[in-house]
């Protein structure tokens, strides 16, 4: 994904401020690139170069931890971060079926964003709320006892409006 | 004065103040919303605002408080009133209508509700209390005793109900004294392995080293287990008295919680737990005057599940990928930073304070020989009662299933139990009256585990749950031992076959020797337990497999590529179209007899026309092999 100059241009200056709070150790590293994602909505490559200068350490060392841990997106996210969750008690109650309506719906897989960039979708180990399951996440809001309808429900109260008897299966509802 | 009187002068004062703050609720009605994760999933943000509404616009005067998890998390939103006159009530499943009752009737008027009463939390003789279920009769809270009953951001409730009274009469006393307490109540690590906790201590009060650290370790990982982050949610200062008192015993002067980055709420709550311990002189420097200096910052993971593991859990402090390390040396002699540092986890702390208090031989008096004390289980899947639940050593699991969790819903039939998650296994039916401790579990090829407990029923495929599990280690594998890296990709290259039909003969027998290989070929916990799913479903459902195998059938009507939706024509009503409109891809239609038909071309297999379907016609129905819809279709 292309970031524009403007995006770039952010990311710095938001760097750049969070750098101010940390020292020069190694074990900032992580509390630093969480502090970039929760005020950019991801990690982008500019950033971890501009972190690295500031740890005088390898950029490639600071690119293999944001690609170790599962939390750091590389990519900005959707306006709207759909989580859906994958831990065990959600997935024996069709955790999956959701998932592929979530996909079916939105036209994209899981760890893309649509096009005009209203929805990412991800998937999630366990939010801990196992007794509600199958639950979606969306920014941040927890929703248990997902049904497909629901998921078209969801998507309504976000104004997408599911078109009967048009879709074909796989195909993109909104963004075309 | 000596150090000692004055620990406990100045404790004593923060006592008396937390106590009258405390006693000062009782003045009026009290009204607790339980707001924790599981409770806001259910809607109590909303109730909350309905009761303050209700209350501001009947002028009732009563105070309302939020806190956490009672652990009855199958009947979220929970509401809890405590009215003079009245034994203290919980309600269930309450709704925006039932909240607004109990303002107007019971605090309005004088009529308790009891229609929508869950149980009483005293025995009285208006409604039954928890104590008189099945239930109640079992568990017996020690850790979860205050969760759910005190508001988790005022220290105030936690220190009147006794809380930081056994960080103070620690710090009375040696840190030799705290280790050997610890060493004599037989505490084991609540983390998983069930290591003894006294004896970890011990190793990192001798280690060498001015500098030592304390780990909280809430990384909680498992897929299915919610103990950590309920207790981090309904009653932190609970678990930092422990991670205190822990400090003190092994010489640390800085401790850590680290917390998985997908509990926000449970961070934030910390994080005030720790703020407020420091203004009361609980934590910082010379606490309560001891001499004693001890200072707690909170970490946040990444979502690794490996860092659970106490080598990578470091590795990631330290601003390193999640690698775990060859032990020894173990952490206790060589940490984080090189330094001598003890991990626990957030259950094992939280008892701490409880054996501090009320002695070893108190704590031994639970449970049983081998594994003294309690065990919390997160109860989820197919039970009817899922959410939380403190019980002895030793209790079995028939009485888990059917005494604490009432059962399975919706008249199945029990099949298994899945316990410890990615690293433990299921136990079948045969198992049930087995006692749980952390050795009875490991001969019987599961694992204590965290303690996530998930019931599966007749409609669960066990080599789905064994499939879903290896998908989840082999994706979390960090990747640095081969074995667990490949042997775990070839593993589940193999369930993936077999749960869409395409085994092949020696498949089973190809599964236990790689098990064997990953196991024997794994540095950490993550290889070294993660064919025990595939190891346990295959030594108790072993026939489960072959039916895959040979027949290309999912007995339990669960692997999506072994199944067909189908539309029983003798039950179909014809003029009923609940089905068609559920269908979110329109793959159903009316045929020339107005029975309604599914296109299997078109069927994403998603089930809602099952769920649809009115159950006095139940006419939707799952067929395996898929191929079954086809004969059906010729015989008609
Ligand atoms: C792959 C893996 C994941 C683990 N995850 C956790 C976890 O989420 N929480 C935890 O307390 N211990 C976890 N452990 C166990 C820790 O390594 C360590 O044994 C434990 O935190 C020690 O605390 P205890 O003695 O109080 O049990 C994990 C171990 C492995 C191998
Ligand atoms: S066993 Fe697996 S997770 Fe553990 S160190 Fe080896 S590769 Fe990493
Ligand atoms: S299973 Fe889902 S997709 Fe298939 S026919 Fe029923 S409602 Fe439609
Ligand atoms: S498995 Fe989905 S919330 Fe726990």
């Amino acid at each position: 994904m292309h970031l524009t100059e403007g995006e770039k241009r952010v990311a710095l200056e938001q760097t750049g401020n969070i750098l101010e709070s940390y020292s020069r150790e190694r074990g900032n590293l992580i509390p630093i690139l969480q502090q970039v994602q929760e005020k950019l909505g991801y990690v982008p490559l500019v950033a971890m170069e501009e972190v690295a200068r500031h740890l005088g350490i390898p950029p490639v060392d600071v690119y293999s931890v944001a690609t170790f841990y599962n939390q750091f997106r590389l990519i900005p996210p959707g306006k709207h971060q759909i989580k859906v969750c994958m831990g065990t008690a959600c997935h024996m109650k069709g955790g999956n079926i959701i998932l592929d309506c979530w996909k079916r719906r939105l036209g994209i897989d899981v760890n893309e964003v649509t096009p005009d960039r209203e929805f990412s979708l991800e998937r999630v180990a366990c939010v801990g709320c196992c007794t509600m399951a199958p639950v979606t996440v969306i920014d941040e809001e927890v929703h248990g006892k997902v049904t497909p309808t629901r998921v078209d429900g969801l998507l309504f109260s976000f104004g997408v409006k599911i078109p009967k008897g048009q879709q074909k299966e796989g195909e993109a509802v909104e963004q075309q | 004065m000596n150090s000692s009187s004055i620990v406990a002068e100045t404790f004593a004062k923060l006592q008396q103040k937390s106590r009258t703050a405390w006693q000062s609720l009782r003045d009026r009605p009290l009204i607790l919303v339980g707001t924790a994760t599981c409770g806001r999933a259910a809607g109590a943000l909303e109730i909350l605002k309905v009761i303050k509404e209700e209350l501001e616009k009947h002028g009732i005067d009563a105070q309302v408080l939020e806190v956490g998890c009672m652990g009855h998390c199958y009947a979220e939103p929970l509401v809890t009133v405590y009215k003079p006159g009245f034994p203290p009530i919980s309600y269930g499943y309450v709704t925006e209508g039932i909240a607004g009752r109990l303002v107007q009737d019971f605090l309005g008027g004088d009529d308790p509700c009891l229609e929508f009463a869950l149980a009483a939390l005293e025995t009285n003789d208006m409604v039954p209390a928890l104590t008189d279920f099945p239930r109640g009769m079992i568990e017996k809270p020690i850790i979860l005793d205050k969760c759910g009953l005190i508001d988790p951001e005022q220290i105030e409730h936690y220190i009147a109900l006794g809380g930081y009274a056994a960080q103070a009469r620690a710090l009375t006393r040696e840190p030799e004294w705290v280790v050997e307490e610890i060493k004599a109540s037989g505490l084991r690590g609540r983390g998983g392995a069930g290591f003894p906790t006294g004896r970890k201590w011990e190793t990192c009060r001798l280690a060498p080293g001015e500098k030592k650290y304390v780990i909280c370790n809430a990384d909680e990982g498992d897929p299915g287990a919610f103990m950590d982050r309920a207790i981090l949610e309904s009653n932190p200062h609970e678990v930092l008295e422990g991670l205190a008192i822990a400090a003190y015993a092994v010489g640390a002067r800085q401790g850590y919680f680290y917390i998985r980055a997908e509990y926000p709420l449970a961070v934030e709550r910390v994080k005030k737990a720790i703020e407020q311990a420091r203004q009361a002189g609980l934590l910082g420097t010379n606490i309560l005057g001891s001499g004693f200096s001890f200072d707690v910052d909170v970490f946040q993971g990444s979502g690794a599940f490996v860092c659970g593991e106490e080598t990578a859990l470091i590795a990631s402090m330290e601003g390193e990928p999640g690698l775990p390390r060859h032990r020894p040396p173990f952490p206790a002699t060589a940490g984080l930073r090189g330094r001598p540092t003890v991990i626990n986890n957030v259950k094992t702390l939280a008892y701490v304070p409880h054996i501090i208090e009320r002695g070893a031989q108190w704590f031994r008096e639970t449970g049983t020989a081998g594994s003294p004390g309690t065990a919390v289980f997160a109860l989820a899947g197919k039970v009817i009662n899922t959410g939380l639940a403190e019980v002895p050593m030793g209790t079995t699991l028939r009485q888990l299933v059917y005494d604490v969790g009432s059962g399975i819903p919706k008249g199945k039939s029990f099949k298994a139990v899945q316990i410890g998650g990615p690293s433990g296994g299921c136990l079948p039916e045969a198992a049930l009256d087995m006692p749980i401790d952390f050795d009875s579990l490991s001969q019987a090829g599961a694992m204590m585990g965290s303690g996530g407990m998930v019931i599966l029923d007749e409609d669960d495929c066990m080599v789905e749950i064994a499939r879903f599990f290896l998908d989840f280690t082999q994706k979390e594998s960090c990747g640095k031992c081969t074995m667990c890296r490949l042997g775990t990709r070839q593993m589940l290259d193999i369930l993936e076959a077999i749960t869409k039909g395409q085994g092949k003969p020696g498949d089973i027998e190809l599964l236990l020797e790689l098990a064997e290989d990953v196991k024997a070929g794994s540095l950490c916990g993550l290889g070294k337990t993660a064919p025990n799913p595939v190891l346990s479903t295959i030594r108790y459902f072993r026939d489960e497999y072959e039916a895959h195998i040979k027949e290309r059938r999912c007995p339990a009507l669960m692997c999506q590529e072994l199944i067909a939706y189908y539309i029983l024509p003798e039950k179909c009503e014809r003029s009923c179209d609940a089905c068609v409109g559920s269908c979110p891809v329109e793959a159903i239609y009316t045929n020339e007899d107005r029975v309604k038909v599914i296109d299997q071309q078109k069927c994403v297999k998603c089930a809602s026309c099952l769920e649809a379907c009115p159950p006095q016609y139940k006419a939707v129905v799952k067929l395996s092999p898929p191929e079954l819809v086809a004969e059906r279709g010729r015989k008609v």
